[in-house]
């Protein structure tokens, strides 16, 4: 069914493995996405199947936080992007400040993130033990318990984020990257960024504006 | 080893003094001795090794399931509870179903050889991510060892169902630990589903189209996209029962809103799929395993090819089948009805056409090609009872029955582990260098087959009759057929046990096998047995489709 080739191989190995580590972090995306997949499919259900409940619940949420919040998290990647961009370009000293800045923010969002926990603990609001004094009504207990899995998991997820952009600055300073030779090693991060974004993108609305 | 031998740089062995006996040149030149530290094997990214690794951790737990289904086939013999309590017995189907479905199945074909014929069918010298490949199997061992600690704090009684509100409120086994687990193996598996899609699409040596892969390989794409997107949907469940038990966060919780129906629909929507994952490996199998032993090209072999992918696509919306009892609208009921007959119409495409693969083939009754045989007919019977319990109505009345037992058992374990068998004596020469005793291939094979329908076949009628799972006291009308069940488990058993034996004596006493020992097509078969640390020594030009059986005899009269 074959014979050894006497030409080499037609693709260039090094083309090879970029194509197979773009591939391979798009399908990983995917699988992320599933992820998230179940918990919307929860709010989805819940939704259709409870529409007053919820809304009323989602009401008790703070819009303005969660929209400040969106929008430091669409600049921060940004900030990934143009940072993948310079990596294309060469620029390693851009590119390191771009991913820095990307992370800063990532965490910005992270302490806003967490003072807002903090309010609805304080409000009673919080479904974590000492925290839910106020949750009397079953539903909106329910969509408490689903807002905060979902913020959770998405928060842990920014987190690895933050680590993954502050790793890549420092070899980045330590030269063990050097551009654009390795932009691989800047755009996969960034990718990952992004996927961070897109899911807040769906959470946000469907938590905080199903009212 | 000898003390005396040193290992160099490249693994090559300096100054051995003695060759252990009849080394053959290529198995000194073979992935086997490249290297023989430990470390070499702990830290491999071959994947051949890897296979090896996987080969020899999803043995161990085969054992450790079937110990479990052992105690509990004894404690079946009478109907009253005299070796288990009804506590104990809950904890060992729990356990027995939990490292069945996915210590052993769902990584056994794939992970051991998928991962050793992935590259070698495709003309690859590795997988796309050779650390991610150890990786995943490092990440199995951390699911593994929470496994073994949940058996030794006392176990589990959910099921390997988990089903909620009992296992979120009322179990009292170590759920939690269990469900990590589970969560942790999860992982594993999505990287080995990652890492194939990669390497099927990027790695394929020049000349290798869709058109000229192997059915074994288009069967394990179709598994890994299953694994990659199933996989994470049961993630997020299990993580949500841990969070509900731990936290008190009641998504499937009544008494907090939450509905435990909707547990039961992510837990299947990646059950159902699972399924599929545990058997498309043992169809990709039996592709290569008819086609080699009819000495043929497949029958069809786009039908076969797409209907993996088919089975993979529909796999996906058929999860509510096993819930028709639970409460859902009856139109949903019919939907899933209908649906559930459907993804039965690739899966009988590719019945059919290995069976005319085989017509009028020089059939071989070599073991591979018993095990292959014997798969067919318990796959069929496992089919068929499943399209039985597709239907709506019928269901109603065997839900939670034997009959249900029996049918995934033909499927999963008939089925599967037959495919299974059937891998191992068909690669192993490749994979070892060394040929095993015919006879004893062929005397397993056939004590499967009969220890296998044995030991379920009446468990149709029993569920018929009305017996009902996960009971161990029973009405004394069943007895006879729960004895009947036993006896052939105990035949299994032991057929389970003889290739052990043979298989590692092969080891050191086999005849070296040649390249090619059973004489088909395939490149795994053109490079020597075992193969060398990188596969080939070039990268392979393909230029004919597989299986071209009658091609190659034209040239040579
Ligand atoms: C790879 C092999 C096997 C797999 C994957 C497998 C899988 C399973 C699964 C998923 C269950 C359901 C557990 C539950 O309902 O909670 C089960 C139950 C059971 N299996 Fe197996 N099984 C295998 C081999 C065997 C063998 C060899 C035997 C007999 C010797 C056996 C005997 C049983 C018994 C007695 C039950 C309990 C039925 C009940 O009480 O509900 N299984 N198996
Ligand atoms: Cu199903």
């Amino acid at each position: 069914m074959s014979r050894a080739a006497a030409s080499p191989p037609l693709v260039p190995p090094a083309k090879q493995e970029h194509d197979a580590t773009l591939f391979g972090m798009g399908i990983f995306l995917a699988s992320e996405f599933l992820l998230f997949g179940g918990l919307f499919t929860i709010l989805v259900f819940y939704r259709i199947v409870h529409g007053h409940e919820v809304v009323e619940a989602s009401k008790e949420l703070h819009l303005w936080i969660g929209a400040l919040n969106t929008v430091v998290l669409l600049t921060s990647s940004l900030a990934a992007a143009l940072a993948a961009k310079s990596a294309k370009d060469g620029d390693q000293r851009l590119t390191q400040r771009l991913l820095l800045a990307a992370a800063a923010l990532g965490a910005v969002f992270l302490v806003i993130k967490a003072g807002e926990y903090s309010l609805e603990y304080g409000d009673g609001m919080l479904p974590v033990p000492g925290g839910g004094g106020q949750l009397v009504e079953p539903l909106s207990r329910l969509f408490m318990n689903i807002y905060l899995v979902a913020t959770g998991l998405h928060a842990v997820h920014l987190t690895i984020g933050i680590g993954l952009f502050v790793f890549t600055a420092f070899r980045i300073w330590h030269r063990s990257i050097r551009l654009p030779q390795d932009q691989l090693s800047i755009v996969v991060p960034t990718l990952y960024w992004h996927l961070v974004d897109i899911v807040w993108i769906f959470l946000y609305p469907a938590l905080y504006l199903q009212r | 080893m000898s003390a005396l031998s040193k290992t160099s740089e490249d693994g090559s062995i300096i100054g051995l003094e003695h060759e252990p006996a009849g080394e053959t040149r290529h198995e000194r030149e073979s992935y086997l001795r490249a290297g023989h530290t430990l470390r070499s094997w702990l830290l491999t990214t071959d994947h051949k090794r890897i296979a090896l690794l996987y080969l020899v951790s999803v043995t161990f737990f085969f054992f450790i399931g079937g110990l479990a289904a052992a105690i509990m086939r004894v404690d079946l013999l009478t109907p009253e509870a005299d070796l288990l309590t009804n506590e104990g017995y809950n904890r060992a189907f729990t356990l027995h179903g939990v490292i069945m479905v996915w210590f052993f199945l769902i990584p056994s074909i794939p992970n051991v050889f998928g991962n050793f014929l992935i590259p070698l069918m495709i003309g690859a010298r590795d997988l796309a991510f050779p650390r991610l490949n150890l990786l995943s199997w490092y990440i199995y061992w951390l699911g593994g060892l929470f496994t073994l600690w949940v058996l030794v704090s006392g176990g589990v009684d959910t099921g390997w169902t988990f089903y909620t509100p009992l296992s979120s409120m009322f179990a009292q086994g170590n759920v939690v630990m269990a469900a990590t687990a589970v969560f942790i193996v999860g992982f594993s598996s999505i990287l080995t589903g990652l890492n194939f899609i990669v390497t099927i699409h990027t790695m394929r040596a020049p000349g290798m189209h869709w058109g000229r892969l192997p059915l074994f390989v288009w069967s394990h794409y179709a598994t890994s996209v299953i694994l990659v997107l199933a996989t994470p949907v049961l993630t997020v469940t299990l993580a949500l029962i841990a969070a509900e038990r731990l936290f008190g966060l009641g998504i499937f919780d009544p008494a907090l809103g939450g509905d435990p129906l909707l547990y039961q629909h992510l837990f299947w929507f990646y059950s159902h799929p699972a399924v599929y994952i545990m058997v498309l490996p043992g169809l990709a199998v039996v592709s290569e395993l008819v086609a080699a032993a009819a000495r043929k090209p497949v029958f069809g072999y786009w039908f076969v090819a797409y209907s993996s992918i088919a089975i993979a696509a529909i796999g996906f919306l058929v999860w509510a089948h096993h819930m028709f009892v639970s409460g859902m609208s009856m139109y949903a009921g019919a939907v899933f009805s209908f649906l559930s007959l459907v993804v039965a119409v690739p899966s009988g495409i590719k019945v059919y056409n290995w069976t005319a693969t085989l017509w009028k083939g020089h059939i071989s009754l070599d073991p591979p090609f018993l095990f292959a045989m014997g798969f067919i007919g318990l796959f069929v019977v496992g089919g068929l009872t499943g399209l039985i319990l597709a239907m709506l109505a019928v269901d109603v009345h065997v839900h939670d029955t034997y009959f249900v037992v029996a049918h995934f058992h033909y499927i999963m374990v008939g089925g599967t582990v037959s495919a299974y068998f059937g891998a191992l004596h068909f690669w192993w020469p490749k994979m070892t260098g060394r040929l095993y005793p015919v006879f004893w291939g062929r005397v397993t094979a056939v004590m499967i087959f009969v220890g296998f329908n044995l030991t379920f076949f009446p468990q149709f009628i029993l569920g018929f009759l009305g017996m009902p799972r996960r009971y161990h006291v029973y009405d004394q009308q069943f007895q006879v057929l729960h004895v009947l069940s036993s006896t052939g488990a105990t035949i299994l058993g032991f057929a389970y046990l003889f290739p052990l034996i043979y298989l590692l004596y092969a080891l050191r006493h086999g005849t070296p096998a040649s390249a090619n020992p059973w004489d088909v097509t395939g490149l795994e078969w053109t490079v020597p047995s075992p193969p060398p640390k990188h596969n080939f020594e070039r990268i392979p030009l393909v230029t004919r489709k597989p299986y071209d059986y009658e091609v190659e005899k034209e040239e040579q009269s």
